[in-house]
């Protein structure tokens, strides 16, 4: 309860009330991953259960237009599934997708810069040269090196399962270096304060002193980077699926979707591409002006008592 | 003749999100031509705010919201800033604790001097050059030509203040504002450098505040001193009467807390407490839960600074009469009118 | 000196940091050749001494002299690169992290910044129960719960805080909360290092008085680092003058303050500000400390030295004994001159 009370009282919370664009942005970004979440709750269709839906519903248009039907509010797609259903599924998967890939990559990053910048030396050249080239490698070519091999090895239909993981996996290592080189460098900044030589004075383990003392000072700009990171992610994964590399159309994300509707927009069925486009640019944009509002309330140069 | 410098009833407010807080809370005093006064007090005293606020320099949030400061024959929290400006930079100078603050590090310390002769005087530049030259001359830099070719890094602490104190001499100010110049730096640099400061006020014709927590440094140089506590003066007078009959109960904690007061080994005088927040500065005398002499009265009203027995020594206190030392005030007295 | 009951015993400390970074940063070309150049700061050079049960060993001297090293050096932050250290006639600096843990609960530290030496993210409760729980593993809940809040009350503040983060104190407090930790283990032996430098004057005064109540109660022998002499004078048994990594004398605090013998130590005495003193006389030293990159050759004070001859340029002093407990590292006291 106390730590309650304390953040009502801090100037976390006083700033973020005055904030319109933070408000409005946070908000946003909570209704809708709180509807990605409940997705099966939400959605009117369950759009990865094929006996639900026909083709012969396919490219209706959205239920205000003429030919538009009352059960499908935004229309249906080529396989005639209800657009709207499949859009929540769809950002779901984009959800998962993001915050999968930003915490392998967090958890990656954060041990990897916490080692090197504590413990210096070799290990820290050898760590940092590794991120270097790890971040000289564009992650496209390694998602289409990565998605031809798996689906050689795996077949086609493995690879519909298998998706998902993968493509944590592959955004999630394209990205890590981003953190090693933040907490590396706050943990330079951080491990000659007193605090820490207090630690070792008290005779601690490297790996207490690291973990219990430094990492939870570290935390600030990493969690700064990680919304940025998130909706860098669901664009990653976006760019991806609109390449062929990401999601299977069985199984859409919000970039397979408008793909699948891409190739449909000069017959005139603009909405398959248009509303699930809408949709992720709204998300992603509102990740980044919330995260931008963090990074200025959390900067300790600009924090005010 | 006026004074050089007036400041009467001064009050500086800072606009937080749960309203207006006073840091400055109306103090007045006066400095003369070739006068050195020292402003002491423990952070947060409010010592370098009325420091910034002389020169009209407080940051956002904070404003002054009371008093007037006449310097010269100017009123000068009613000027424009353009003028303010001007004043700021010719007639009054500010010497900070960390000389990096004035010193850009990127140009030489040569760039730097000629850039403000330039910016405040129509010289060319060899004439500027020939300034910055005598400048650094009068604060005994070794060999100047070959230090205006050099970065601000590549000079040692004491040698930057120096370099600092020829800035602020370029102009030829009339009063110099000092705040903590010393606190940064080793005794037997700092030693040097108050010995210039003191001597540049008689040569340069200037007056000079010297901002500052250690009462022996100030004790040393000033003629005159003003104690502050939670944004008032609460005790001002001749350096002398100050240090050695103190007459305001928090002056004498003061200095009997000094580890010097007391037999080594012995246990020190202390205050209790610690000085107040200012958001939550108490009734009546800001110092009354710290006072050993306190009575109800000092919970309720707020003395005002009356004279003590000494001449021109002032102290805010309900209970001024407990604190008189006749031995020493007599001595002192007899030594003066001698 | 009975030399027998020492607790702490340095035999010939060198500590130098190698500051040139890579072997890419090391190699620059310079007509016509490819050389290797190393940097290396010889902060600590060569220094013996040793500490007495139940006693205040202080050391001083200015910034970049290499006493905060030496105290890191001491409790094994950093290991010396030549000499021995010596805890209850048992080395220590060879030992490994794990059988340097039984030495870790004898010996602590307090720091400087009350800011910098408590983690931010912990409450005082976690901070102090730490080192408790990791000297004695398997100790109950309750157990070390009673232990904070005695160590708690000790140092003056209140138990009911222990639920409250760092940035919930004052300086002063905090500085309480640091001593607190350190005694947490029951240590016989502290080093401090500035413990009191970055508090204002009447929490100095209070802190002092724990840290000397402290040792009373619990028989704690402190090494005192710091720069300010006036709290060397009030709390040392011994003192002892660092300059440039050498040690240049060491001497019960008493006769160093009447009769400083060194050179070096008689200009620093003179440059301490001294309450009310007008026209302070202090002895003039020649330019500026040189940095220990590139040490003097002979003695390492020879450059600013009012004395220095020939033999001073050319050959290291080495610390003669005087009378019983003084020693002194200077060549014109060893003739006798001095």
């Amino acid at each position: 309860m106390r730590s309650w009370q304390r953040f009502r009282q801090s100037y976390f919370f006083y700033s973020f009330k005055r904030d319109p664009v933070a408000l409005g942005s946070f908000s946003i970004f909570f209704f809708l991953f709180m509807v990605s979440i409940f997705a099966p709750l939400v959605a009117p269709y369950n759009t990865y259960d094929t006996s639900t839906y026909d083709i012969m519903d396919a490219e209706l248009p959205p239920s205000w237009m003429d030919d538009g039907e009352e059960r499908f509010l935004l229309g249906t797609d080529i396989q005639g599934r209800d657009l709207y259903s499949t859009m929540i599924y769809g950002l779901r998967t984009s959800v998962f997708i993001g915050v999968g890939a930003v915490l392998f990559q967090a958890i990656l990053g954060i041990i990897v810069g916490l080692t090197a910048g504590y413990l210096g030396g070799r290990v820290d050249s050898t760590l940092m040269r590794i991120a270097d080239i790890q971040f000289s490698i564009p992650y496209l070519i390694v998602a289409i090196i990565a998605s031809a091999i798996f689906q050689l090895a795996f077949g086609v239909g493995r690879f519909e399962e298998l998706a998902l993981p993968l493509l944590i996996v592959i955004i999630g290592l394209s990205e890590w270096p981003k953190y090693a080189r933040t907490v590396r460098a706050s943990v330079l900044g951080e491990k000659n304060k007193e605090y820490v030589e207090a630690a070792r004075v008290i005779g601690l383990n490297r790996r207490l002193i690291m973990f219990r003392h430094i990492l939870p000072n570290t935390m600030t700009p990493v969690l700064v980077i990680s919304t940025i990171q998130v909706a860098q992610a669901i664009m990653s994964e976006a760019a991806l699926s609109f390449l062929g590399l990401g999601m299977p159309v069985t199984k859409p994300s919000l970039g397979s979707l408008i793909k699948a509707g891409f190739e449909y927009v000069f017959s005139g069925s603009w909405w398959i591409t248009f509303f699930p486009g809408i949709l992720l640019v709204t998300f992603t944009l509102v990740i980044i002006l919330f995260g931008d509002w963090l990074r200025d309330v959390l900067n300790p140069k600009l924090y005010k008592g | 003749m006026g004074h050089l410098l007036e400041v009467n009833g001064l009050e500086v407010k800072f606009a937080l999100r749960f309203g207006d807080l006073t840091a400055i809370d109306g103090i007045s005093f006066t400095l003369d031509k070739k006068e050195k006064l020292g402003l002491v007090g423990e952070s947060g005293a409010g010592k370098s705010v009325t420091g910034f606020a002389v020169i009209n320099l407080i940051s956002k949030p904070g404003f002054i919201s009371g008093g007037s400061i006449r310097f010269e024959e100017h009123e000068l929290n009613r000027l424009p800033e353009e003028k303010m400006r001007s004043i700021r930079g010719n007639r009054i100078s500010m010497i900070f604790q960390d000389p990096m603050m004035t010193l850009n590090p990127v140009l030489t310390i040569g760039t730097q001097m000629i850039e403000t002769v330039l910016a405040h005087r129509d010289a060319s530049k060899s004439d500027a050059r020939d300034i910055a030259l005598e400048k650094l001359r009068k604060v005994y830099i070794p060999s100047p030509e070959k230090r205006l070719e050099q970065y601000p890094h590549e000079l040692s602490g004491g040698m930057r203040q120096r370099i600092v104190i020829a800035i602020a001499l370029l102009t030829n100010p009339a009063l110099i504002i000092a705040d903590e110049p010393t606190t940064a730096l080793d005794v037997t640099i700092q030693a040097g450098i108050m010995e210039l400061l003191s001597q540049l006020c008689e040569t340069e014709n200037m007056g000079m505040i010297l901002i500052t927590h250690d009462l022996a440094v100030v004790s040393q140089v000033t003629q005159r001193i003003a104690v502050m506590y939670a944004g008032r003066i609460i005790e001002t007078g001749p350096s002398d009467y100050i240090v050695n009959c103190p007459r305001h109960p928090y002056t004498i904690g003061l200095i009997n807390s000094l580890p010097g007061a007391r037999k080594a080994g012995s246990r020190l005088t202390q205050i209790p407490g610690m000085m107040p927040n200012l958001t939550a500065i108490p009734p009546g005398c800001a110092f009354h839960p710290r006072c050993r002499l306190q009575e109800p009265v000092c919970k309720k009203s707020r003395p005002a600074l009356e004279p003590v027995s000494a001449p021109e020594h002032f102290a805010a206190c309900h209970q001024v009469d407990k604190t008189v030392d006749q031995d020493k005030l007599l001595n002192l007295l007899n030594e003066d009118n001698q | 000196m009975a030399e027998q009951t020492a607790l702490l015993e340095l035999v010939n400390v060198v500590k130098h940091f190698d500051i040139s970074g890579t072997f890419l940063d090391q190699i620059t070309f310079k007509a016509g050749r490819i050389t290797r150049n190393r940097t290396i700061v010889r902060a600590v050079n060569g220094i013996s001494f040793s500490i007495q049960r139940g006693e205040t060993l202080s050391i001083v001297g200015e910034s970049g002299c290499g006493k905060s090293t030496l105290a890191r050096t001491v409790l094994g932050l950093y290991p010396p690169n030549s000499g021995r250290i010596l805890y209850g006639a048992k080395r220590i600096d060879n030992l490994s992290s794990q059988a340097m843990l039984a030495y870790r609960s004898k010996m602590q530290m307090i720091f400087q910044d009350p800011y910098a030496s408590l983690n931010p993210r912990m409450t005082v409760k976690r901070t102090l129960e730490e080192p408790v729980k990791y000297h004695n593993k398997g100790i109950g809940a309750s157990a070390v719960e009673e232990k904070v809040s005695e160590v708690m009350r000790l140092v003056g503040v209140d138990p009911k805080w222990a639920e409250r983060y760092p940035h919930e104190f004052s300086g002063g407090q905090r500085q309480r909360i640091s001593i607190a930790r350190a005694l947490m283990v029951d240590p016989e032996f502290v080093v401090a290092d500035e413990p009191v430098s970055a508090l204002d004057v009447s929490i100095q005064a209070q802190i002092l008085n724990l840290l000397m109540d402290a040792q009373e109660q619990r028989k704690l022998t402190y090494l005192f680092i710091t720069h300010d002499l006036s709290v060397v004078r009030h709390i040392s048994t011994r003192v002892a003058v660092m300059y440039l990594g050498m040690l240049c004398e060491l001497a019960p605090a008493k006769e160093i303050f009447s009769t400083p013998r060194h050179p070096y130590t008689k200009a620093l005495l003179s440059a301490v500000p001294k309450l009310g003193a007008k026209d302070p006389n202090y002895i003039r030293l020649n330019g500026e400390v040189p940095t220990p990159i590139n040490l003097p050759p002979g003695c390492v004070f020879h450059g600013r030295c009012n004395y220095a001859d020939k033999r001073c340029k050319t050959e290291i002093p080495i610390t003669t004994k005087l009378s019983e407990p003084t020693r002194v590292a200077c060549h014109r006291v060893e003739e006798g001159k001095l």
